[in-house]
């Protein structure tokens, strides 16, 4: 499904390869979890399935497709069989949660009645159900992202990617979500999810993916995640731009010490 | 599905924008109605010429008894020199027409023309010479008749009409080139702002725009909102304009110039020019909106 060949990534003004020869194979149906700390080229990673940008080298190939030989025409409907979740929700605070999952449908010219009724059955799975009127500043982190969860899946897409979908969310809220997601995966969508929550990653036990500094330094399968102790060398490596932002959990000062960051 | 969400997305975009919108109907109006002012005044020139070139004439005045021309010799023309240049001017290709006109009979137009004005109680009969009218097949050719007359036996002067038109044609040609001169930096003017304005809204809107990315809208839906606007602040632009024009033309033109004589342009003129400028306008809308967006709106 999700194919890397030899890929590297170096973003312009940089010197340091974001993400730096990683070879990697998917399979249709997978959970991975792609792990590592800040700034280790997780969302490199996942800008490349979506072909936000394009390898410096290797060859990325996505249901067959090598995307760096895809005319920019080909690019809307690749991206109509991927979805995409964020750690900040990118939800429109205009629009109720209805028209949220809806304006995912409207702008690729789905009928009426299919987003009629695709939507209600997608914000009942997502656990939304009978609150398609509210808008998204009435709900709380955990509803917003099961939103954009239902904003991504609703044109059933065979890849889901989710970057940190956790990362603003508390412990047992993020557990919550990412069962939702492992749901999602049974009813054979690839999943993909880029993280640094050790407690995710051991409590669902799937193929984990480990990137340190743009290397992949581990790939196994049913594994757990054991953030390497003190990273003091972490923050003197991170590039500015490059991978995700830094992340605090809200509420949650052991977490901090645990990531061994300052 | 997506004409009416497209819609929906103009309404949104024009609403949350209205003071961008309006400006740039404002500046198209500007630049419309300078074109428009321009386009129709060479069509007044036209309208001109065509008029004058049915009546203009080159004449021949005769010698006769009072004439102080040097080539007279103070002598009227003789019979055999009038059989001569009538001969002549008939033989020339150029000449569609030639008209004998008397004393009398100038004398006669004259007075009909400038009646009830005191010039004609110390006018009498010869102070008007006669003349040959001559009606060219093509009127810009008078210089073939004055050349070839201007000094023959028992010809006073030859007098070509189109030198009391020529100062009116310059005024025109002035206007019209002011005006177009104008038009092209107001149209320049339009362009940049419809430019400032779409990336602001794309700016607005990126959001959207990112989302709609996200999930594989093609470009041109994406485009396509802000391309939709900026036609319809412009086409409003050149309503206005036109609504200016046709004003103009109503109550100056038709209403005050047209008593006067046949050679001026109407409101119906306007109706020939109004399909370019709207052509245009649309045009100029769709080429700097997509240009605009091509940087901001990469897939």
């Amino acid at each position: 499904m999700i194919r890397f060949d030899k890929v590297s990534k170096v973003y312009p003004r940089s010197t340091r390869a974001a993400l730096d020869d990683v070879t990697l194979d998917i399979e249709r149906g997978e959970f991975v979890f792609v792990v590592g700390p800040s700034g280790s080229g997780k969302s490199t990673l996942l800008r490349l399935v979506l072909r936000e940008e394009l390898p410096t080298d290797g060859t990325v190939l996505v249901a067959g497709q090598n995307l760096s030989q895809m005319s920019a025409r080909q690019v809307p409907r690749l991206r109509r069989e991927m979805g995409a979740v964020f750690q900040d929700f990118r939800l429109l605070p205009g629009k109720t949660v209805h028209q949220n999952v809806a304006f995912a449908l409207q702008v690729i010219g789905k009928p009426g009645h299919v987003i009629r009724q695709l939507v209600p059955e997608t914000l009942e799975m997502v656990g939304l159900g009978g609150m398609g009127g509210r808008l998204p500043h009435e709900l709380s982190g955990g509803e917003q992202q099961r939103v954009a969860i239902a904003r991504a899946v609703v044109n059933k897409p065979s890849i889901l990617l989710c970057d940190e979908p956790t990362g603003n969310l508390d412990p047992k809220i993020s557990l919550e979500i990412v069962h939702l997601l492992g749901r999602i995966n049974r009813t054979g969508t690839t999943v993909v999810m880029a993280t640094h929550d050790d407690e995710i990653v051991n409590d669902l036990r799937k193929r984990v993916i480990q990137l340190d500094e743009g290397a992949m330094v581990r790939d196994e399968r049913d594994a757990r995640y054991e953030p390497m102790a003190p990273l003091s060398t972490d923050a003197a490596h991170r590039p500015a731009g490059a991978g995700g932002a830094t992340k605090q959990k809200p509420g949650a000062a052991p977490a901090v010490a645990r990531k061994g960051k300052a | 599905m997506r004409s009416r969400f497209i819609l929906g997305e103009v309404g949104t975009g024009l609403r949350r924008n209205l003071s961008m919108a309006a400006s740039v109907v404002l500046v198209t109006m500007v630049s419309i109605f300078l074109l428009g002012l321009g386009l129709l005044a060479q069509r007044q020139a036209d309208t001109m010429k065509g008029y004058w070139y049915d009546r203009i004439q080159v004449t021949i005045f005769l010698c006769n008894a009072v004439a102080v021309q040097p080539n007279c010799q103070g002598q009227p023309a003789t019979d055999a020199q009038k059989q001569t240049i009538k001969a002549q001017l008939q033989a020339m290709p150029e000449v569609e027409n030639v008209y004998y006109e008397s004393e009398q009979q100038a004398y006669d137009r004259f007075k009909q023309q400038m009646s009830g004005s005191q010039v004609l109680d110390n006018l009498k009969v010869g102070d008007i010479p006669s003349s040959y009218r001559v009606q060219l097949k093509d009127p810009t050719k008078f210089a073939v008749v004055t050349s070839q007359f201007d000094g023959a036996p028992g010809v006073a002067s030859v007098q070509d009409q189109e030198k009391v038109l020529k100062p009116l044609f310059t005024v025109i040609n002035v206007v019209t080139w002011v005006a177009v001169v104008l038009a092209a930096a107001m149209v320049v003017c339009a362009s940049l702002l419809m430019g400032t304005t779409i990336r602001q809204a794309a700016v607005t809107r990126r959001r959207e725009i990112a989302i709609m990315r996200l999930v594989g809208a093609s470009s041109m839906t994406i485009r396509m909102p802000f391309i939709i606007e900026m036609l319809i602040v412009s086409v409003l632009g050149v309503f206005l304009a036109g609504v200016a024009l046709w004003t103009l033309l109503h109550f100056v033109f038709d209403g005050k110039l047209s008593q006067m004589s046949g050679a001026w342009i109407g409101t119906g003129d306007l109706w020939v020019l109004a399909p370019w400028m709207v052509l245009g306008a649309a045009a100029l809308a769709t080429v700097t909106s997509v240009v605009a967006l091509r940087r901001y709106l990469r897939i």
